[in-house]
């Protein structure tokens, strides 16, 4: 069981108030990711979660139990930190059975435990070696390792995949995507990558400036974002936004659409401009296209490969369907 | 690229190294020597260096004249308990200063430090006075709370920059672990911190055991350590040079082979922090 309710949970370092009063519905065995822009808060809440802060006002339920007070081990969550924290001077086995041995647990219920954990991360080879041994990758098992023996009642995911090369990131995403399938706790994974955010999700807590922009499973959060920070923020690259004669044609203060609904074309369409730079990646061709009368470059995305280079004249049709509108305070307008 | 180091200059900068080593020594080498000198050759004019009668005969004289196990035995005692009682309390605090760090911490840790600028001879009737009246002169009870009271200051400082080298992250993932405040400290904290604590019990190790004020002024024959067994060959009987270096030599050997053997430990010790 894991469900998660904050009740106007509140957070202030003295006069700054990193987090205004805000309410959230975990339920148990959701995957929910905390995304936004650095400094938005995310971690933060993560930490008024565990323990490791605490609330300056509202409550936090576990389970239907007033956690707000209690310290970090009581409140049976697990953690799993951006540096792997793991005790430097424990072999890997120590570590993973550190909880368990701080719980009290008897040697072979420990020992079965991480036995249990060891299988399941592929660590049995390397129970008797230090982190200072291990590569990138096996430590951040190790680390979920030390969480997933003690069998809390959610996992917290601190940017837990940063500190890895990018191949490494996708690989791990995908372990971490099958445990929760395997185990189906609740987690909570703090990311300001937004394509982590977007695959791993059962649903996404857009947040900026300590303030819950908007709750959404993924596609909901691609297909009508509330505003235009989350239409910004989600989806990769990012949405164009234009503002001026188009938008008010549209019925909107500004208008938005994403490079993947924008079609090119060396002869005709609605817009015209020049190509700034090409990206070819086989799969996909990217465009930045310089328009009159607007300072930052369009993007534009077409699938396979399209034969356009810099400087070539090209021509914009978006689809006139998946254009999103906002009003003067950058709101959707339905 | 390396910098490149001519033959000359390598030559140069040895020579000029081991004069200043040897200019620095030469007063302990110099005790050495005298101390297997007979008392005439001691105070001879011109001095002899390395041509005389080497004789042991100071060092028994010395032996029989003054207990010097007792003394050493005293020693270890005062300096040992110390650095062990001085790492008790300063772990802890170290702990609080490093990680839970309040408004004024920084004023604290300097509030401390400049309690060793103090000149201890100002404070010294105050605490005679009160370890005569509780019991405490000549004892090693008493020199042990005074050695580890005057260290203080510089066992937390040095542990406080070394606690401030460990991640919190490690500390708050023990938390989340569910260990206690004392599981923390003893089972994560102190693992980690071990080449810290234990360069700063050697350096405090050697502190006390070279301690000469206090020990000097609040004992007597009992709780006496080596310090005050040198002190006592400058006596009203008159000094006598040759068996004075044999005390001194016999009271400076345990550390200087303590800090030879510890040298790498120390070093890093000192340096930690300062380059990353």
């Amino acid at each position: 069981m894991g469900r998660i309710v904050l009740k106007d949970v509140a957070k202030s370092f003295g006069d700054v108030h990193v987090i205004p009063p805000l309410n959230l519905e975990i339920e148990d065995g959701e995957f929910v990711v905390f995304v936004g822009p650095s400094g938005c808060g995310k971690s933060t809440l993560l930490r008024l979660i565990a323990g490791l802060e605490d609330v300056s006002g509202g409550v936090i339920e576990i389970d239907g139990e007033d956690a707000t007070g209690m310290p970090p081990a009581k409140r049976r969550l697990a953690m799993v930190f951006q540096s792997y924290a793991l005790y430097p001077h424990m072999t890997v086995r120590k570590n993973i059975a550190f909880p368990l041995k701080m719980a009290g647990m008897d040697k072979a219920e420990q020992a079965r435990r991480i036995e249990n954990a060891a299988k399941v991360l592929n660590l049995t080879d390397y129970l008797d070696r230090r982190p200072g041994q291990l590569s990138g990758g096996q430590r951040q098992r190790v680390a979920i390792g030390r969480a997933i023996v003690r069998e809390p009642a959610a996992f917290l995911f601190d940017e837990p995949l940063s500190n890895l090369d990018a191949a490494l990131r996708v690989g791990m995403r995908l372990e971490i995507s099958e445990l929760h399938e395997r185990l189906e706790t609740t987690m909570i994974y703090v990311t300001h990558d937004q394509v982590e955010a977007m695959t791993m999700a059962d649903k996404i807590v857009v947040l900026q400036a300590g303030r819950i922009e908007q709750v959404g499973s993924p596609l909901e959060l691609y297909h009508t974002p509330r505003n235009r920070f989350v239409a910004g923020f989600i989806g990769s690259p990012k949405m164009n936004i234009l503002e001026g004669a188009e938008a008010e044609k549209r019925g909107g203060h500004a208008i938005g659409i994403r490079p993947e609904h924008i079609a090119p074309s060396a002869t005709t369409g609605t817009w015209k401009g020049v190509v700034g730079v090409s990206e070819h990646l086989g799969s996909d061709t990217f465009f930045h296209v310089h328009m009159d009368g607007r300072r930052e470059p369009l993007t534009v995305r077409a699938g396979g490969e399209v034969s356009l280079h810099h400087g070539d004249a090209i021509f914009l049709t978006p689809d006139e369907e998946k254009i999103h509108r906002f009003d003067h305070e950058g709101l959707r307008i339905a | 690229m390396a910098r490149a180091v001519t033959t000359n200059r390598k030559v140069v900068s040895t020579v000029f190294g081991w004069a200043i080593a040897i200019l620095i020594f030469f007063p302990i080498l110099w005790t050495i020597l005298t101390s297997f000198k007979t008392e005439a050759e001691a105070i001879a004019s011109p001095p002899s260096f390395l041509v005389f009668d080497w004789t042991l005969e100071n060092y028994s004289t010395v032996q029989e004249r003054s207990d010097y196990f007792l003394h050493f035995m005293n020693s270890v005692i005062l300096s040992l308990g110390s650095t062990v009682l001085g790492l008790l309390i300063a772990i802890p605090a170290a702990w609080s200063m490093a990680f839970v760090p309040a408004k004024r911490t920084k004023d604290v840790l300097m509030w401390m430090l400049s309690t060793k600028m103090l000149p201890p001879v100002g404070v010294l009737v105050p605490i005679y006075l009160i370890f005569r009246d509780i019991g405490l002169l000549d004892t090693r009870l008493g020199l042990v709370i005074v050695l580890t009271l005057i260290n203080l200051p510089i066992i937390i400082w040095m542990l406080f920059t070394y606690f401030r080298e460990i991640p919190g992250d490690i500390l708050e993932a023990a938390r989340m672990d569910g260990a206690s405040l004392r599981d923390e400290i003893i089972h994560v904290l102190t693992p980690m911190a071990v080449p810290g604590i234990a360069s700063t019990l050697l350096l405090n190790v050697i502190l006390a055991w070279n301690e000469a004020f206090w020990t000097l002024n609040l004992t007597a024959a009992n709780a006496a350590p080596l310090t005050a067994f040198i002190a006592s060959y400058s006596s009203p009987e008159g000094l006598f040079y040759a068996k004075l270096s044999a005390a001194s030599t016999m009271a400076i050997a345990p550390i200087l082979i303590l800090g030879w053997f510890s040298q790498k430990q120390l070093v890093r010790g000192l340096t930690f922090g300062a380059v990353k």
